[in-house]
């Protein structure tokens, strides 16, 4: 059944995507470098696409990210901002007043809270303010989470923050196809969007179709099938997921591995569907558990698949403790075995 | 800005009682201030003296529980109605939340402030359909970095400095003293001045961010904060409105012709409360008040059109108007009605978002079995 709605929701896509020109195929690229393109693409399709931070620029951001984006369309159009989040993102928000779709970076997920207020009080809150006049088409891209090894307000998992906010939607692409894409879709909403890039999946490579959308923004999607087990999660997580997904094949395990793709709003089909299958399901996340997504996806399958649950939703989540030196981050994140613990918690009811 | 800007004296043109004040200093501002005709400087009076007494009747609802707060303009009026006479049409304000008069300057019904401050709304217009006068801001200091954006963006598309009037745009964005100390205002300074926006910033020191004077704001007078920005700044009497209205012109020309971001200071004072919610008794004293009431802008300028001829006939209309406006006030607002419960889902998102209509169609199935609103 997952499986049908799978093909469904991609032939739909597929469908729906616009005709390209001419057909560029398939490369293998990381998520870095997709993103890169995606934003090349997204800025070549529509002039009023701009680029804003520190250090995107010349430099082409601290992960290069927006690298060579400067030389090709301008500083007119991608902005070496000074050194100031609120303002990076103030200043967006009247630039979309005026009609532009600013694309703000923010330099790591730990410095997106200088900018707080005008995300949550002022972007969010526009749109209904505005009565349905004005949209605000602005994304603000951060890098996100952990496994690099980097010092303090680094490495941080926000996302709760953002999806708990009323007025932004909230994604996260897991792949370098998702990443090409999912920035081009984020920048065509009329809506905020908060796009969070888990920067230790930037480097691996992966296969990019360059002709057929990877599905619309906000769909979660099932990436692995199976039967006794759900696993889900979002960005870097799905890898650990897809990674545990095959420890526990090779002991007889058949765990099902869903991607979230999309905080705020959830789609819960996929995902409801899977759980209905399996009736075990385990949510894992880099971020602390308390009050976090994770809290959410495990209220609303007991809400809605109570009678097919064999189990609880598990929760497998960073500590609720500030992320911690970069030396403990291993102890701290979870990993395959972390997860596969849960797993054989979920199996042992 | 003319050289009278280095001399760093307080701009004013009018006296406390009503007369000129001719000095070669001034003669510059006079020169911008002569562009105004008789029927600009008698419209300047109806715009004050009409705001200050629907402020007066919204207080008066507000005190008889018909809103839930109301925020007086009360003694502001000639920053106000000075610096917005100074716009052109297709300039963008950004207020903060206290501009009510340039709000109906530049087109929004008196009753959609109104609204704000009943609780039937949170926005209230369409900034491109009443003057670009955009939404108040109670965030303080938060709407200067929109402005700022904005600003960024007439500059990226060339609107300004082609030298066709009908082209080039300006900004100009409405602060308080209080609103000086927030990171975001300093924000918008360096923005501005590094991207040299065309756009002008209008602190209105009143005095008061509520109870904290603002010699706790600034151990220097504000205007002289933009100095360390790179932006040419000057403080002017706000409670004259002749002085008010030249600085500003020149200031919104200067940065419509790409000469960059000016920084004025009007130094005024807020008569009333902060808001229906505070008690300024508690922080001020009877003399500071007083003292402030013989400055009043309104009587000053009155004076002055009275030694120009302006005879009493003109006076009582506007004060007819005024009542008028009272009294609609008050029939419009005894008749508002609850918006419908909808409205907290519309325009969340501008795209369809799937919870806004789950969670409608949950509460009117809820609401409809209580027999109430489907």
């Amino acid at each position: 059944m997952t499986f049908e709605m799978d093909e469904v929701m991609d032939s739909t896509t597929t469908a729906e995507a616009p005709q390209a020109p001419e057909r560029r195929g398939r490369t293998t690229l990381t998520l870095a470098k997709a993103l890169n393109e995606g934003l090349r693409a997204a800025m070549r399709a529509d002039d009023r696409v701009l680029l804003m931070g520190e250090d995107i620029g010349t430099l082409g951001g601290v992960f290069r990210v927006t690298e060579g984006l400067k030389s090709e369309f301008g500083e007119r159009r991608v902005l070496d901002t000074p050194l100031a989040e609120s303002g990076i993102v103030g200043t967006a928000i009247g630039l979309a007043m005026r009609g532009f779709r600013p694309v703000c970076e923010i330099q790591f997920d730990g410095f997106v809270f200088p900018a707080f207020d005008q995300i949550t009080s002022q972007l969010a809150k526009l749109t209904t303010r505005h009565g349905g006049s004005t949209p605000f088409p602005v994304v603000i891209r951060i890098p996100y989470g952990g496994h690099i090894g980097a010092v303090e307000h680094h490495q941080e998992s926000p996302e709760a923050y953002f999806a708990h906010t009323p007025g932004l939607r909230v994604v996260s692409p897991a792949t370098p196809n998702d990443g090409y894409w999912m920035i081009q879709q984020a920048i065509e909403s009329n809506d905020p969007v908060i796009f969070l890039e888990p920067k230790s999946r930037y480097w691996p490579k992966g296969e990019v179709d360059l002709d057929a959308a990877a599905g619309p923004l906000h769909a979660s999607r099932v990436v692995r099938e199976g039967t006794d087990v759900t696993l889900i999660g979002h960005g870097a997580m799905v890898a650990t997921l897809l990674d545990a997904a095959e420890i526990a094949e090779g002991e007889g395990t058949s765990v099902e591995v869903v991607d979230l793709r999309s905080l705020s709003p959830i789609d819960w089909d996929p995902i409801i569907a899977s759980a209905r299958k399996t009736g075990r399901v385990v949510v894992a996340q880099e971020a602390p558990g308390h009050v976090s997504v994770g809290s959410e996806i495990a209220a609303t399958i007991t809400e809605r698949a109570f009678y097919s649950l064999e189990s609880p939703v598990l929760r497998v989540s960073g500590f609720d403790t500030p992320f911690p030196p970069a030396k403990l981050e291993g102890i701290y994140l979870p990993d395959a075995d972390r997860v596969l613990e849960a797993v054989d918690r979920a199996l042992a009811y | 800005m003319p050289p009278a800007q280095d001399f760093r004296a307080t701009v004013r043109l009018l006296s406390e009682q009503g007369t000129l004040v001719e000095s070669d200093q001034n003669a510059p501002w006079f020169e911008v201030v002569a562009g105004l005709s008789d029927v600009d400087l008698m419209e300047m009076h109806r715009h004050m003296a009409v705001i200050r007494r629907a402020d007066v009747e919204a207080s008066h609802l507000q005190r008889q529980g018909q809103l839930a707060l109301w925020i007086p303009s009360y003694g502001q009026e000639a920053a106000q109605v000075g610096s917005a006479m100074a716009t052109r049409p297709h300039d963008h304000i950004f207020p903060a939340y206290r501009e009510h008069v340039i709000a109906r300057m530049r087109g929004v019904d008196f009753m959609r402030i109104i609204e704000l401050l009943r609780g039937v709304d949170n926005g209230g217009w369409v900034p491109s359909e009443v003057g670009n006068f955009h939404l108040y801001t109670l965030v303080i200091g938060a709407q200067t970095l929109h402005a700022t954006g904005y600003a960024m963006g007439i500059a990226l598309e060339g609107s300004f400095a082609t030298g066709d009037p009908d082209r080039d745009q300006a900004v100009i964005v409405y602060f308080g003293d209080g609103a000086t100390s927030q990171g975001d205002v300093n924000e918008a300074l360096v923005f501005a001045s590094s991207y040299q926006t065309p756009q002008v910033f209008f602190l209105q020191n009143n005095h008061w961010a509520i109870s904290v004077p603002v010699e706790r704001q600034s151990r220097v007078p504000l205007y002289r904060r933009a100095d360390g920005f790179g932006i040419p700044s000057l403080q002017v009497d706000g409670n004259d409105v002749l002085a008010s209205y030249a600085v500003t012109k020149v200031a919104l020309d200067d940065a419509r012709s790409g000469r960059g971001p000016r920084f004025i200071e009007a130094l005024t004072y807020r008569i009333g409360a902060h808001t229906s919610s505070d008690d300024p008794t508690k922080y001020r004293t009877d003399e500071e008040l007083e003292a402030w009431k013989r400055r009043d802008p309104i009587a000053r300028f009155e004076t002055y059109l009275r030694s120009r001829g302006v005879d009493d006939g003109f006076f009582a209309e506007v004060q007819e108007e005024a009542e008028d406006l009272a009294a609609d006030t008050r029939r419009r607002t005894l008749a508002l009605t609850d918006p419908p419960m909808a409205k907290m889902f519309q325009h969340v998102y501008t795209d369809p978002h799937p919870l806004m209509e789950e969670q409608l169609a949950w509460l009117q199935a809820y609401e409809a079995g209580f027999g109430g609103e489907a």
